[in-house]
């Protein structure tokens, strides 16, 4: 293994359910993952398939009733899932930091905003309160805030949704993590501010050579950012790859059908909705978990779950349609044309 | 082509709220366009341009401050007689953007649907019901699910029952509100097909507001662009995205993120500036500049764009 694919944070068959009045939630059921150091990874999901469940998890930052019910979390060879509370204190905002998807309910109302930016500076790195500032001015400006000094003194009422966004940006920065967590970043924002975000976010990550972990629902987000995409759906990854394998050549029948569910500048076909809705992971299903909103769905997915099948060294997927055994499908139409038609676009540009 | 029927027509509409004394916000500022019979009108822009107060002033939510809306030729702007009022009530629905807040908590989904019957005179228990089923069958929902609540239900069958509502009074105009925005990438293809299926069953004419545009671009005939309370490019959604020229519609189209990760890390973002319009000499106005393409500017400017569609448009790269 070369240097540049070193894993800085590792995790390993983790399992996390919730324990509620109506039984046990099993939010996460045995995720595998890697995190190497430099690359944007992307968590890609519907609601409630778990992944800001794993990365909560990593934090340690899983309400009360959740329980870790086996697995790893390697970070630097210290187990995080073994770690207590006191443990964190070293590890969240110095080492992982996160941004969350709702920038409002993420920063204090009632506390000025260079106040709490410098917080974390005073307190982890022992800063004095002119230093603090001093640092703070400039992670403003690297986050791109007009007028940092009379921002400063500003409350987070009088900032617009992506200034706030970028403070919160600003906040994750102020302790040289070596891992940003981008829960839904730009979700809440409008496109045009969500583009500038986007930009930002990358930026940064070259600059401070950051590992970034980006969660999301947004496929068109994830082209824009993710070197490596996993695709989770009732708490299972069920395809991992880089992202030119994921948009290119999907293999899982779920990846297929998000895919083709959204549509795009040129589409003109008929969008491929995927039936149903996902299932109650209180009784999680037999099987594969997708089978029942599933049309290529094939006897054995109702019994077995699917193992992994190796599609390249980086590209994986868990569907019995990779078994040699398995009959010959094709993806929705709607996707293969798409594909031709960035494969013709893309030979042409080259061409 | 032969003159289609305009359905809508609006005509330099403008709304104001009052913010302080004195000050007021021009939420809608000489909004000019017409919505022909049986299409899909897409709009679009950022949070805070107008969109949303333009579809509620549409249905007379708000009063306009000045202008005019006729609706199959009939006025109905200005203050409304009993029975105009109910001409746009049974004419025009609204679907919501939230699918949770929009709908009462504490009534069952057949009082939430037919309680527009009622308001109409139908008061017949059998007969509301009856007609609240076919609707429920027709949204693809269950008849045993008109005597549950509303929080019994998932987002997406949330906004079915929502467009069941909008639908039961058999209205000839939809409006809908970031229908899909609020919903998850699976269950918005199901809307949407839901949505483009009732119109064609019901030969319905749809105001489809959105800021996502792919989804826009999916749904829509028709495209406008609103920026800041003016409606700043209207087209054919083919035409706006393939020549956009007011350099806003540029810098939206490039800020969509698109599934494909080989053009997205190829693409540059365009930003839009609002400083590069020097409108102190002349005056803007809404232009037409090739047969059905609208686009708002300046003398110069326009006399730039047409040359710019002369030249043709790439904006991504």
């Amino acid at each position: 293994m070369d240097k540049m694919n070193e894993p800085i944070l590792e995790v390993k068959n983790l399992r996390v359910s919730f324990k509620t009045y109506n039984g046990k939630v099993q939010a996460v059921r045995g995720v595998d993952f890697h995190l190497n150091k430099g690359e944007t990874l992307a968590i890609v999901g519907e609601s409630g398939s778990g992944k800001s469940v794993t990365t909560k998890a990593i934090l340690g930052i899983l309400s009360k009733n959740a329980i870790i019910e086996e697995g790893e979390i390697l970070y630097q060879g210290k187990d995080l899932t073994k770690f207590k509370e006191k443990d964190f204190y070293d590890i969240r905002g110095k080492e992982i930091s996160l941004i969350f998807q709702d920038p409002l309910s993420a920063l204090n109302p009632i506390m000025k905003i260079g106040k709490q930016i410098t917080e974390a500076l005073i307190l982890k790195e022992k800063m004095s309160k002119q230093e603090a500032k001093k640092r703070a001015l400039e992670l403003m400006k690297t986050v791109g805030i007009p007028q940092p000094e009379v921002r400063f003194n500003q409350y987070p009422f009088q900032f617009s949704g992506g200034m706030r966004q970028r403070i919160v940006i600003a906040i994750a920065l102020a302790s040289n993590a070596k891992i940003m967590i981008c829960d839904e970043p730009t979700t809440a924002l409008d496109v045009t501010i969500q583009a500038k975000i986007l930009d930002e976010i990358k930026e940064i990550k070259e600059k401070n050579d950051l590992s970034v972990i980006f969660i999301t629902h947004d496929l068109g987000v994830v082209a824009n950012m993710a070197d490596r995409i996993c695709v989770m759906y009732a708490g299972k990854i069920v395809e991992v790859g880089t992202s030119e394998e994921i948009f290119y050549s999907p293999a899982h029948p779920y990846t297929w059908a998000l895919l083709s569910s959204m549509p795009d500048l040129e589409t003109k076909d008929e969008l491929f909705s995927i039936p149903g809705t996902p299932p109650n992971m209180i009784f999680p299903p037999k099987g594969d978990a997708f089978a029942e909103r599933n049309q290529y769905a094939l006897e054995v997915d109702f019994e077995q779950e699917p193992p992994f099948f190796k599609l390249s060294d980086t590209h994986y997927a868990a569907t019995w349609l990779l078994h040699p055994n398995a009959p010959k499908v094709e993806m929705p139409d709607i996707l293969k044309n798409r594909i031709a038609r960035l494969r013709r676009e893309e030979a042409e540009s080259i061409g | 082509m032969a003159e289609r029927e305009k359905i809508l027509e609006i005509k330099n509409l403008c709304m104001e709220f009052p913010v302080k004394r004195r000050e007021k916000l021009k939420a809608l500022n000489n909004v000019t366009f017409d919505i022909y019979k049986g299409e899909n009108f897409g709009l679009v822009g950022e949070s805070g341009c107008g969109k949303t107060t333009l579809g509620r002033t549409i249905i007379r939510l708000y009063n306009p401050t000045s202008g005019e809306i006729l609706f199959n030729g009939r006025s109905i702007s200005g203050k409304l007689n009993k029975d105009t009022r109910k001409y746009v009530t049974d004419n025009i629905a609204m679907i919501f953007q939230d699918p949770i807040s929009s709908l009462n908590p504490r009534m069952t989904i057949q009082e939430i649907i037919a309680e527009g019957l009622s308001i109409r005179g139908i008061k017949n228990k059998e007969e509301q019901r009856r007609m609240v089923v076919e609707i429920l069958d027709k949204v693809g929902l269950l008849p045993e699910h008109a005597a549950r609540y509303p929080h019994e239900f998932s987002g997406g069958q949330r906004q079915r029952i929502g467009i069941a509502r909008a639908l039961i009074l058999n209205p000839s105009f939809i409006i809908a509100d970031e229908p899909v925005s609020a919903l998850d990438v699976s269950i918005q293809a199901q809307v949407i097909k839901l949505l483009l299926e009732m119109k064609k069953i019901m030969g319905l004419t749809i105001l489809f507001i959105a800021h996502d545009l792919s989804v826009v671009k999916y749904f829509s005939d028709r495209i406008g662009v609103m920026c800041k309370g003016q409606l700043v490019e209207l087209g054919d959604a083919d035409e706006v995205y393939k020549n956009p020229l007011h350099p806003y519609t540029r810098a939206l189209l490039s800020a969509i993120p698109e599934p494909d990760p080989i053009r997205e890390k190829k693409k540059k973002r365009l930003y839009y500036d609002p400083q590069i319009h020097d409108y102190s000499k002349e005056s803007p106005e809404f232009v037409e500049i090739t047969p059905g393409h609208f686009v708002y500017g300046s003398p110069s400017e326009i006399e730039q764009y047409r040359i710019d569609l002369k030249e043709g448009i790439n904006i991504f790269n």
